[in-house]
């Protein structure tokens, strides 16, 4: 046992030194957790943003005005006017997402009771924006018409007050989501592809031989390579969460973030295993990369970080609950959102521990066949 | 009168970066017989020749080759006509996953020969090689020898004038060596006035050429006829003559091999093989192998490239597991996990395995601390190491820069540094200079004869073999004879090893004389002489018939082209969704009154809304929410029934979790439209009539998709981006494969142009893509029920343009970049920011600011987009869509230009 973790730390340390002599891996590293952490917090918002909106205006009163006037940035860019017959080409162009219609005299009949229509175009294959702004877009119609009409500023008159409070990210910032859920897919990126090319690596280069003919075993090859590229991407990951999210994103974490690591490091375990894994079913690094590509996707997109679970259907997330990345976003939602302890997240934890067993010990049982063929 | 030389080279330079591969030469090559090259690797004998053949761009000085000058573009061309090169490694040039005939076929075609012409060559050559029986079998299962002499056919299919074989017949069997000789030999007396340039790392082999130059270090050494060379040496052999023709540094330290007797030792076999059989799939590598090796024994093992001594080896290390039979060491049968065991064994694999990142000592120090060398003794092992090695002058250098002879010696240090009982090496001086070769000899003899070690070692060369105590012959899977050298030679009646080796092989393939030489070549069809046309679509069809064959047979590639863009369309559309729908709620309502439970009740009859079991606290409620058992957390306030009827405008607090801003933002947008329902309906029973709060009403109209699914704007977005992402990678792929395996020489060294190659390369991707575009539509409809709404035609043809330009930018990337592994990655990076941030599949194109906006435009996808989504869900046709086609014919002309134009057709 002793022997094994020497063996284990001394090729690990091997490891970490081949990581260190290959500056487009670091670069990759520092790039992945840096920079692209960075753009895709602070560019693909998913909320309504600059979003396109013209009218055609047959009216021309104080009303509509004041209403035109209500459509402002950063939700809305501001509304352009175009001319009746233009709405059929603007729309189909995709030139503008939402076209408003005010009909002729239509302050006249709001202030006569005749409860003229608004008409609202929605391009409804621009998902992001389609839905959420055209709700926006009506409730700054019905409370420019409220104040418009009564006068007042404050006007509501409903029966009840419905208080509606927004818990662990108050503002909807999506940069506090989308932050930390892009550390999460680049750990499951980096995790996959750089312990799988560790390991084709050394097969293209016949390092493998060398050591399966040493007194070490597989075993230890594999677990070295696992702890060392895993140090390599935990301690990326937790500079990532301190300084690009906490320092320069300024988003807070509600958790424990000791709790975060170590669930991380479990991840890690779990699939850089897979990475090995994957690496005993190719035998070049371009098959790898054919095989890796559609993995990685299915893992990332589907794991509830980009879009909610409950929007799949229910056969799909079942299915997804044997991909350890489900479990890890599940983990680090409730841990750095909702500040969830120990009690809460433990399931979490070992169904990622089991699931990464079970891909190391397919692995193990594959490697020495796999790694001496010639071929 | 001599004929003038067929290339003659007047102070010619080149070099890679900072080292320089030749430094001033000076050389006229002799026409109409065999000139050769020779001397170790690496002294610029390759580059010298890929110059000749106008492979590679002359650097500095002159060349003249087939009496013209070849840096002169027309004359290169009409050289690419004349002039067969086949570069150096075994079948570098074929197409593995072709089969013999169709690899001839290929070349027949870039060479424009009509069908009738090539069958007729084919057969004539095949026949000529002894080729003829296995004209189906794919190249990369035929022999080391076969597959060379495939490639002397595929140089010979166009009657060239000038022949430049690369070290043809390095790692090949002896048998097939000679039988590749004197089919050059045969061919030239058909056709006399053929010039042949030869390069050899065998000096045996150069004795029978008529013209040689010897190379040392980028410079040619001396020239002349063999006789001539060996003479002026004053050596018996040319190898003597090449060392003691090396300046007085090389031959430093360079002492005659001696081989004292050996002191027989008692006790078991250290190694013996029992009916050693190894199989993969249907071919046997190792067939029964039987031999005995005794303890402190040099025992070599001869045979050509994959007649199964690599195997062999590693099957008596444990590396591979044998099929059949045993492998004992010291009379023990072989454990492969048994740690006790690997410590008594040393191995030294084919390809070099030291790791390039550490240093030499630290290489030591590794296996000197895997090996569990106790800490007392390691660091003295080291030192003895490097000093026995003769390394310590390099001890801090990484051996990535290193000379082929150090790396060697390092690598036998390693091997030794546990002072094991048994050395197994696989080849341990392929390619190394005769002197270092020696010099490696010495430590083998020391090891075995003072320190008693059983060294195993499987060789090429004749001479190394001779050192030997015993050797074994083997060739295709079987051990053909052991014994001494001496005692092999007399037993054939000879006192050469070669020629007893030829002898053995005669004997197992049962012929007596040798068939494949003896053979008459039907003589050659006369070459036709055609016009030279700059654009030729059959060589292009060639070029694109081949891709395909390839691709069909590689079921990774196939697997990756059809199936994954199925895979990510099913994932992208089921992942990638802005419905929300089945929010979990729970409530805690401290009112329980009629009113309180009606509002509840318009909740759960909500699609929007799945309820949880009701919470009894509102401390419970914020734990369950923090599990994210639900999303929404609503609390009535206690007497709401009773303030509601007053008018009192009662307080509910609802709580969203805001973990997932898009979700949340939307659950607000319900929860508004389900008080608002709420309250009429309540207005309604209080005032007995409807309510409607609001002056104006506002009447949204979801466009183009009316059940406002995801799925329909989705799906056309994601057949956008398989189509960018996958035919770009594939294509960039392809292009660059052919760099990494050497085929790309073919482009280089036949009359094939740039344009005809990358459209050649492009047009099976183009295929492909079309075709997994139809499978993506029958997903799109069978699994989604995405339908075309609009004019068919107009996404066919945009379709069509689309991947025209996506695998030209796949074709793009791949000119500027060296592996497959970067050509994919940066095609895959390169496409897909733009697809998916900038193109409309995210964010719509409206709503980009300048830079964004920008990328998006110079990019295919953001026009496809328009296209894709266009005819899908808007129900347009060319008539609004027509400027985006154009756009996109735009960039297929721009990709493939450009590519053109960077692509070389020679190296640099």
């Amino acid at each position: 046992m002793w022997q094994w973790l020497t063996n284990v730390f001394r090729l690990g340390l091997k490891e970490l030194n081949s990581l260190r002599a290959d500056p487009v891996l670091i670069l990759l590293i520092v790039y992945v957790f840096s920079f692209a952490v960075y753009s895709v917090a602070t560019g693909a918002k998913l909320e309504v943003s600059n979003a396109s909106v013209a009218y055609v205006d047959q009216d021309r009163s104080a009303l509509t005005g004041r209403i035109l006037g209500a459509i402002l940035p950063p939700e809305f860019n501001p509304p352009q006017e175009i001319s009746a017959d233009e709405i059929e080409s603007v729309m189909n162009s995709g030139k503008f997402v939402f076209v408003l219609s005010f009909p002729p005299s239509f302050e006249a009949d709001v202030l006569n009771g005749l409860k003229p229509q608004v008409q609202l175009n929605v391009d409804a294959t621009a998902m992001a924006q389609a839905g959420n702004g055209s709700v926006f877009l009506q409730q700054i119609i019905r409370a420019e018409v409220a104040k418009f009409v009564s006068g007042d500023d404050t006007a509501t008159t409903l029966p009840i007050d419905l208080v509606v409070r927004t818990k662990f990210n108050p503002n909807l910032n999506s940069v506090w989501f989308s932050s930390v859920m892009q550390i999460i897919n680049n750990i499951t990126i980096l995790s996959v592809l750089l312990t799988g090319a560790a390991l084709i690596r050394e097969r293209e280069h016949g390092t493998i031989e060398h050591l399966l003919v040493m007194p070490v075993t597989p075993s230890e090859i594999m677990v070295a390579k696992i702890w060392a590229n895993g140090l390599a991407i935990v301690v990326a990951a937790i500079l990532s969460l301190w300084i690009v999210v906490q320092t320069v994103l300024e988003v807070p974490i509600a958790g424990s973030i000791p709790l975060f690591v170590s669930g991380a490091v479990l991840y890690l375990a779990s699939v850089t295993g897979l990475g090995i894994l994957l690496a005993t079913f190719t035998t070049s690094m371009p098959q790898f990369g054919l095989l890796s590509l559609p993995v990685l996707v299915i893992m990332n997109l589907l794991s509830g970080s980009t879009t909610p679970m409950e929007s799949m259907p229910v056969w799909l997330q079942n299915v997804m609950q044997l991909s350890p990345s489900t479990h890890f976003v599940a983990f680090s939602q409730a841990i750095l959102y909702r500040g969830a302890g120990l009690d809460i997240v433990w399931p979490d934890m070992a169904v990622m521990v089991a699931l990464g067993a079970v891909f190391f010990f397919i692995a193990l049982k594959r490697f020495r066949v796999t790694m001496a063929t010639v071929h | 009168m001599t004929p003038p030389p067929v290339a003659s080279l007047s102070s010619v330079t080149h070099r890679y970066g900072e080292t320089s591969a030749l430094s001033d030469v000076t050389l006229d090559i002799p026409a109409g017989c065999m000139a050769g090259l020779i001397g170790p690797d690496g002294v610029g004998k390759s580059t010298l020749l890929a110059l000749i053949a106008g492979v590679r761009k002359l650097q500095t000085g002159g060349a003249t080759v087939l009496g013209g000058d070849i840096t002169a573009r027309d004359h290169l061309r009409a050289c690419n006509h004349r002039i067969a090169y086949m570069p150096q490694g075994l079948g570098r040039n074929l197409y593995p996953t072709l089969s013999v005939y169709e690899n001839l076929d290929f070349f027949g075609r870039l060479f424009g020969q009509s069908e009738a012409e090539r069958r007729t060559r084919i057969t004539n050559l095949l026949a000529a090689t002894g080729l003829d029986p296995f004209p189906d079998r794919p190249a990369g299962k035929l022999s080391g020898g076969m597959k060379q002499k495939l490639s002397l056919c595929s140089a010979l299919i166009h009657d060239p004038d000038l022949v430049i074989l690369d070290e043809p017949t390095t790692g090949v069997d002896p048998l097939s060596r000679q039988q590749f000789w004197d089919l050059i030999d045969h061919i030239r007396e058909e056709r006399p006035a053929m010039s042949v340039i030869v390069a050899t790392a065998y000096m045996e082999e150069a004795e029978r050429f008529d013209w040689l130059a010897a190379m040392n270090a980028g410079e040619v050494i001396s020239t002349g006829l063999p006789t001539e060379i060996r003479n002026a040496a004053g050596q018996p052999t040319l190898e003597k003559a090449f060392i003691a023709m090396l300046p007085e540094a090389d031959r430093q330290g360079h002492r005659i091999v001696e081989v004292p007797p050996r002191q027989p030792v008692s006790g078991p076999p250290a190694i013996e093989a029992k009916g050693l059989t190894c199989h993969f799939g249907d071919f046997t590598a190792v067939d029964h192998v039987e031999f005995q090796i005794e303890p402190g024994e040099i025992f070599g093992f001869l045979g050509s490239n994959g007649c199964g001594k690599t195997t062999t080896m590693k099957m008596l290390t444990g590396l591979q597991k044998a099929s059949e039979g045993k492998a004992l060491l010291f009379g023990e049968a072989l454990n492969p996990d048994d740690m006790a065991t690997r410590q008594r064994v040393g191995y030294m694999s084919q390809a070099f395995s030291l790791y390039g990142e550490l240093t030499v000592r630290q290489n030591l120090e590794l296996h000197a601390r895997l090996y569990q060398l106790p800490i007392e003794t390691r660091a003295e092992r080291v030192a003895q190491m490097l000093h026995d090695f003769d390394l310590a002058e390099d001890a801090d250098k990484r051996p990535d820069g290193l000379p082929l002879g150090i790396r060697q010696r390092l690598q036998l240090a390693v091997a030794v540094i546990h002072a094991p009982e048994v050395l197994i090496l696989d080849e341990p001086t392929s390619g190394v200079d005769p002197v270092a070769r020696d010099g490696f000899w010495q430590h083998l003899i020391k090891l075995s004869r003072d320190e008693g070690v059983t060294i195993f070692v499987s060789t090429h060369f004749m001479n190394e073999a001779e050192r030997c105590d015993r050797i074994s012959l083997m060739h295709a899977g079987k051990v053909l004879a052991i014994g001494t050298p001496a005692e092999l030679a007399r037993s054939k009646g000879t006192d050469d090893l070669e020629e007893a080796f030829v002898g053995y092989l005669r004997e197992a393939a049962g012929d007596a004389g040798g068939t494949a030489s003896q053979r008459p070549a039907t003589k050659l069809p006369e070459r036709q002489q055609k016009p030279d046309r700059l654009f030729d679509i059959a060589r292009l069809w060639a070029f694109a018939r081949r891709e395909s064959i390839e691709i069909l047979r590689d079921p990774m590639r196939l697997a990756f082209a059809f199936l994954g863009p199925v895979i990510l369309m099913l994932t992208f559309g089921y992942g990638i969704s802005f419905d929300v729908q089945d929010l979990p709620f729970a409530v805690f309502d401290r009112d329980q009154s009629a009113e309180s439970r009606e509002l509840m009740e318009s909740f759960s009859g909500s699609p929007y809304f799945a309820e949880r079991p009701a919470a009894a606290s509102v401390i419970e409620l914020d734990a369950r929410m923090k599990t994210s058992e639900f999303v929404v957390a609503v609390e009535v306030p206690p007497g709401f029934g009773k303030s509601l009827l007053r008018g009192d405008q009662p307080e509910v607090r609802v709580a969203v979790d805001g973990a997932m801003p898009f979700r949340a933002e939307t659950t607000r947008g319900y929860l508004q439209g389900l008080a608002a329902s709420y309250m009429s309906d309540q207005i309604e029973r209080l005032y007995g009539h409807a309510f409607d709060p609001s002056a104006a009403s506002v009447e949204t109209r979801f466009r183009y998709n009316q059940a406002f699914k995801s799925v329909f704007a989705m799906i056309p977005s994601v057949i956008m981006l398989m189509l960018v992402l996958i035919p770009a990678m594939m294509a960039a792929m392809g292009v660059v494969r052919e760099k990494e395996t050497g085929s790309i020489a073919n482009f280089r060294s036949t009359p094939v142009t740039r344009t005809e190659f990358i459209l050649g390369k492009q047009l099976p991707y183009v295929v492909i893509a079309m075709l997994s575009f139809a499978s993506l539509i029958i997903v799109s409809y069978g699994v989604f029920g995405v339908v075309v709404k609009g004019s068919v035609l107009a996404l066919l043809v945009g379709t069509l343009l689309y991947v025209l330009a996506t695998t030209g930018f796949g074709v793009l990337v791949s000119t500027f970049t060296r592996t497959q592994v970067a050509a994919t990655f940066a095609a895959a990076v390169i496409s897909i920011i733009p697809a998916v941030n900038f193109s409309g599949l995210l964010v719509p194109v409206s709503s980009l600011s300048g830079g964004g906006r920008l990328i998006g435009l110079a990019f295919p996808s953001s026009w496809y987009q328009q296209i894709s989504v266009g005819t899908f869900t808007k129900g347009l046709g060319l008539p609004e869509l027509w400027l985006n086609h154009a756009a996109l014919a735009g960039f297929v002309a721009l990709f493939i230009a450009v590519s053109v134009l960077a692509l070389n057709k020679q190296e640099a």
